[in-house]
Parts: structure tokens; C-alpha cells; sequence
């Protein structure tokens, strides 16, 4: 019998991975082949789907990009033997895109069957979970903070610290709250990792609960990820049955129920505290802090909340150890983070690495540089609040502290390349009126700022009293970076700011 | 016109409300089960969300009018979110849009037949593989407006059928 693997990714399947499949089962029953063709999660080189993979001796070999009307001809080209073809990339696991990669959150996405527990635990599923079960809580938090793991959301605040503060927060009832309110464009790990990889992050929230003293968690994750949030849901009905999750985690005594909440069109609610608010079933409007959510957080209780890949990160952790986490990455940035390649790119992915590679590499050597094969001239790093690097800063090192240095930010390790067609002027106007659309209206200088800050820019852009509205503009991102109560409106000035320090000449057209 | 869901009643509404989970018993999911069931949310099922969560029919309406994605309109057969987000800017979506208003509807409107409606989101995490569009629930990358034609019409299929 020989295994044959078709993405069941979103990605995957936007371009086809559900056809090629179908055709895959249609083919080889009509020719009598004994074949299984088992959906996976995506390997990551989204350019390349969708990427078939047949297991052969040597390895499994991939094809791809596939399309439906490809199957016949791969088959009689002798695809199930791993025969060379105009669409094979060879062995996936030799394929370059991936020996240069350091993968730890991102380990088994792509490689198993994302909902079938015994594939997980053949591949280390679990073992994190086992081991902090024998070491206990005090140990597993110790773990975290000599991991040097800090919150992949995008504030990077360190994630042993948050889980400290709510183990020794006293109450009778904690949470922990998994943030997968994955709203900024140009990221997709989240959904990624909760298609391909699901019962990781369920056992990165085991362990935090079992470390914290939490006895109850919550997934929030997006309406938009509608492929995302059945993969979730089932894979937390599976995770009961085989009992790590819900009473007596593995036998152990402990409890912990985990829910799957979904939002509805916000992308404020990826603020941490707009996200308590959803979760309480309210309008997602942003609270002032302190009080900080891991002592007052979901239903005034003492909160773990962290984002979809920090808690994901946990396990691996924990069953290797913090000291081998910590030995990764660069100056304060410890580990590996999982960028994904985005936009006008020849090469499109998730490219996991430890901290410290620098923008230049992402851009040309990963992403290939742009797919209309026009000369890239933006980098968005950091989501729709980060900054816009121009082509010249391209060997700028990505980890939180070079990247604040730099005048921008990582965030969630979305890299969104533009060729030289962008009018920045135009990409500086949408991220006000993002911020427009998107802000929670609880503070001023981001309800009103950012409406001002379209008109603003609207009347640079006509030449209407350049030299004095780009004064004002200046004036407003300023107070927008001081007053805003969260990052929305605080942040929202970053790509203005990058793209008017560095673009300077597409303002004045 | 066609529709993927049943006609709404108040008392088909009570039905759903009275099946949510005790954790699920908050505003948000409640009104999320209304929409889920008859493709929106009716204005009289405001003031049986507010007595059945016990809540006042002001936090209801507030927060039925938050988010985005909650409609207190039926919907059209088809639904075709197009990502005006950054990564698909970078890979065209702004003439995508302009297309799909000459070809079908702007953003934020119905088709001229009525069986489509056009709505903006930011950001379907198909950023790799954009322009990105979700019909229905079903997620297309590296859209155009003969592939996104496609798939409207198969979705119009399924509805009808």
C-alpha cells in the first residue's frame, strides 16, 4: 500500500487541494492501486500547492504545484514510485526551503495527519504534557522563563512572567485565554497551526493550566478561519475521548475544560482585553489596565492570556527543556520565530528560524523576491501596525529589540512585500483608515484621530497646503502614539511614519 | 430568492437560544446561534436575546451593532467576501474590487438579480496565495474575476439545489 499525502490546508484548498484529492481516490480506484491519500497540514511553501506527497523508500516525495488534471499523468508517470517529473521538488524533507529552517512551534504541521492522535504522539505529541505532569507546576514555570520565551502576538512581553504572575494570583477560578484573533494581514500562522497541528496547541493549554492553577480555557479564534474553527472543534471533541483534556488530564487528577469561542468581524478584539470582553459575550471595546488580565482578567478572574503560538510553543519546551529553547535566536530574543512570507513573493510560506536572520534573506533568498518579478520596494514587518522598510534596509537583523531600533516592530512575524508599483502615500492613507474602521471608539485619539488622519492625508495627496497638513499629520500621529489607550491607535502611526520618512516623494504627486 | 436558511419565527428562535451550552449563555454566542441558524438577526429576536440572557435590550442592540459580521437584514444566496487587506493590496486586490463592483456589486452591496452580496474583510490568512476571497464558506486564493465567477455560480448551484 503506499500513503499519499494532499494538504486539507485552507490554503491548500483555496487553489484546488480538495479536487486533487478527489481525483487522486478516483484514479487509482479505477486503475486497482492501493493507495490511501491521507490530508495533512501544509508544509508551509504555499507556492508549491497544492503539494502532493507519495511516501517512498527514499522518503516522501513531493509535487506540486498539482492540479486536479495532473493526476492521471503523475500516476502514469509513475508518481507512486517517486519518479522524477516537470512538478517534482524531490524529497520534501531534503527540499532547501525547509533544511534552513529550525522547526520547533511549527515541527510536526504539515508532516501528520493533524487529527489523529496516534500520528500526534509518533511524532512527540504529548510528551510535553507527560513530562510537566511528572515535574509539576513550579518546575514547568521555571522551564518557560529559562526558555526566554517571550509572547508571539507582537508586545513580546516574556511569557514565564505572565505565567508566574498568574500562578501566584489567588482566586477560585483562573483562565487560560489562547488569543488565535489572528486579524493582521500578512499573518497566517495561527490558522496554519490550528489546521495542521491542532493538538499542540490544546497541550500548550493544558500545560499552562496545569501550571497556573487555571482549571478552565478558551480558544478565541476568527469567523474568518472558518476551516480553522471545524478543525479545532474537532480536534477538542477528540482530545476528550483520548483524555488530554476535560477531568483527570491523562490520569493525573487535574482538570482542564477547554472551550472554542469565535469572533465576529473585529480585528480590535485581537487586543487582549477586548478579546475578555468578546469573551464575555460584550462589544469588544479595549479596557485600561492596570488592572493587567493575569490578575484581573476574563470574569474579573486572574487570566492567562497569551497568543495562539506562544502557548503552542509550550510543549516542545517542556519536553526538551528550556535551556535548549534558550540557546536559539539572538540577544533578548530567544527561540524561534515563525515568520510568514506574504504579498507580491515568488515564494510565499512560513519560514520558522531562530531570531536574528535578517530581512534581506526573508525577502530575496526565501521569498524569491517579488512574483510580478518587478523590483521589490516595500517590506510591511509586523502586521498592519508595523513599519514599512524600504529596499535599501532590507539587512536590518529581525528580532524585537533591532527591529524597534529600526523604527518598526515584528509583531506577529508577518512580511508583506511590495514591488515598485505601490503608492506608499496610498498604503499610508489605508492604514488610517483601518484604524478607522477597526478602532473599538473607546478612546478619542484613536476614534477621531483616525479619521482625521484620512482627511489629512487626503489633502496632502490633492496638494491642498502640503508643507502645513504634513505638520499636522506629524502632530496627530504624535498624539495618537501618546494618548491612544491600546496599540491600535498607538500603533496605527508606524507604517504612516515609515512610509512618509522613507517614501517621502509619493506624498508629493 | 433562494436562502440557505430557514425562515426565522420567534419561536424557531427560542429553540436555538434554549440549546446554547450554560457557558454559551452571554450575548455575543447567542446572537452568533440566531445568525448561525437564519442567516441573521432579526430586530424582534434583539428583545428575546435581552429577557433570555437577562441583559438589557441597549447591551444587546450595542453589541449586535459592534461587530462586522452581525446583520439584522436577510442575507443574499451567496456571499463573497473579498481580503482589502495589505498582503492582497500587494497582489492587486484593490483592481479586484473595482472589477467585482462593474461585474457584480461594490463593497457593501447586493447584486443586480440579488442573489450576491459583496462584503470587505481584512485579512482571510491566505496571504501567500492572494488576491483571497471566501464565497460562502469557501476560501479561493490567486482569485480573479473569472475564477471568483466560477465559484459564485457553483454556490448559487448548491443554494438553489
Amino acid at each position: 500500500m503506499t500513503t499519499v499525502y494532499v494538504p486539507r490546508d485552507s490554503a491548500a484548498r483555496s487553489v484546488g487541494a480538495d479536487d486533487v484529492a478527489d481525483a487522486l481516490v478516483r484514479e487509482t480506484g479505477s486503475s486497482g492501486l492501493d493507495v490511501t491519500v491521507v490530508r495533512n497540514g501544509s508544509r508551509g511553501m504555499l507556492w508549491c500547492e497544492p503539494l502532493i506527497e507519495v511516501v517512498t523508500d527514499r522518503g516522501r516525495v513531493g509535487y506540486g504545484p498539482s492540479s486536479s488534471a495532473d493526476v492521471a499523468g503523475l500516476l502514469e508517470a509513475g508518481m507512486l514510485t517517486g519518479t522524477d517529473h516537470e512538478t517534482c521538488v524531490g524529497v520534501v524533507d531534503d527540499h532547501p526551503w525547509l533544511t534552513s529552517q529550525q522547526r520547533v512551534t511549527f515541527a510536526r504541521v504539515g508532516v501528520i495527519d493533524p487529527l489523529d492522535v496516534a500520528d500526534f504522539e509518533a511524532h512527540g505529541g504529548l510528551s510535553g504534557l507527560r513530562r510537566a505532569l511528572e515535574i509539576g507546576p513550579a518546575a514547568v514555570i521555571q522551564e518557560v522563563l529559562d526558555s526566554g520565551l517571550r509572547g508571539r502576538g507582537g508586545a513580546g512581553f516574556p511569557a514565564g512572567i505572565k505565567w508566574r504572575t498568574v500562578s501566584e494570583a489567588v482566586a477560585d477560578q483562573k483562565y487560560v485565554c489562547c488569543n488565535a484573533d489572528e486579524g493582521d494581514s500578512g499573518t497566517y500562522a495561527d490558522r496554519m497551526l490550528m489546521e495542521g497541528d491542532p493538538f499542540t496547541l490544546i497541550e500548550g493549554m493544558v500545560i499552562a493550566g496545569i501550571a497556573t492553577g487555571a482549571t478552565r480555557g478558551f480558544i478565541y479564534s476568527r469567523s474568518e478561519y472558518p476551516d480553522a474553527n471545524a478543525t479545532i472543534r474537532t480536534a477538542l471533541e477528540v482530545a476528550a475521548t483520548h483524555g488530554f483534556v476535560g477531568n483527570d488530564v491523562l490520569g493525573s487528577g487535574y482538570t482542564f475544560e477547554l472551550s472554542h469561542r469565535v469572533g465576529a468581524g473585529a480585528y480590535i478584539c485581537g487586543e487582549e482585553t477586548a478579546m475578555l470582553e468578546s469573551l464575555e459575550g460584550r462589544r469588544g471595546m479595549v479596557r485600561s489596565k492596570p488592572p493587567i488580565p493575569a490578575l484581573v482578567g476574563l470574569f474579573g478572574r486572574p487570566t492567562l492570556v497569551n497568543n495562539a503560538l506562544t502557548l503552542a510553543t509550550a510543549p516542545m519546551i517542556i519536553a526538551d527543556g528550556g535551556a535548549a529553547y534558550q540557546a536559539l535566536g539572538s540577544d533578548r530574543s530567544r527561540g524561534t520565530q515563525v515568520f510568514q512570507l506574504s504579498g507580491n513573493v515568488a515564494r510565499g510560506g512560513i519560514v520558522e528560524v531562530p531570531f536574528g536572520i535578517s530581512l534581506r534573506a526573508m525577502v530575496e533568498d526565501y521569498a524569491g523576491g517579488t512574483r510580478s518579478g518587478r523590483p521589490v520596494r516595500a517590506v510591511l514587518v509586523g502586521g498592519p501596525l508595523g513599519a514599512y522598510v524600504p529596499a535599501a534596509d532590507l539587512d536590518v537583523a529581525l528580532d524585537y529589540e533591532a527591529m524597534i531600533a529600526a523604527g518598526g516592530m515584528i509583531g506577529h512575524g508577518g512580511i508583506v512585500v511590495f514591488d515598485d508599483t505601490v503608492d506608499m502615500a496610498e498604503q499610508a492613507r489605508f492604514a488610517m483608515e483601518f484604524c478607522s474602521k477597526e478602532s473599538c471608539g473607546k478612546c478619542t485619539p484613536c476614534r477621531v484621530g483616525a479619521v482625521r488622519g484620512v482627511e489629512v492625508i487626503d489633502r496632502i495627496r490633492w496638494g491642498v497646503d502640503r508643507a502645513d497638513n504634513l505638520v499636522l499629520l506629524n502632530d496627530l500621529c504624535d498624539l495618537m502614539t501618546d494618548g491612544s489607550l491600546c496599540a491600535m491607535g498607538g500603533l496605527t502611526p508606524m507604517p504612516v511614519r515609515s512610509a512618509l520618512r522613507h517614501f517621502s516623494e509619493d506624498f508629493e504627486r | 430568492m433562494a436562502s440557505r436558511h430557514p425562515d426565522w419565527s420567534l419561536e424557531a428562535g427560542q429553540c436555538v437560544l434554549e440549546a446554547l451550552s450554560e457557558h454559551e449563555r452571554l450575548v455575543l454566542p447567542a446572537l452568533q446561534a440566531l445568525q448561525n441558524a437564519f442567516g441573521f438577526v432579526p430586530a424582534e429576536a434583539v428583545r428575546l436575546v435581552a429577557s433570555s440572557i437577562n441583559v438589557s435590550v441597549a447591551e444587546t442592540h450595542g453589541v449586535l451593532s459592534f461587530y462586522r459580521e452581525l446583520r439584522t437584514t436577510p442575507p443574499a444566496a451567496v456571499t463573497v467576501s473579498l481580503c482589502s487587506a495589505e498582503a492582497c493590496q500587494a497582489n492587486g486586490a484593490r483592481a479586484l474590487v473595482d472589477e467585482v463592483a462593474a461585474f457584480l456589486a461594490p463593497v457593501g452591496g447586493r447584486s443586480a438579480e440579488g442573489e450576491v452580496d459583496v462584503v470587505e474583510v481584512f485579512c482571510l490568512g491566505n496571504c501567500a496565495l492572494g488576491p483571497a476571497a471566501l464565497v460562502n464558506e469557501r476560501l479561493l486564493g490567486r482569485v480573479d474575476l473569472a475564477s471568483l465567477s466560477r465559484a459564485v455560480d457553483a454556490a448559487r448551484h448548491e443554494v438553489i439545489a
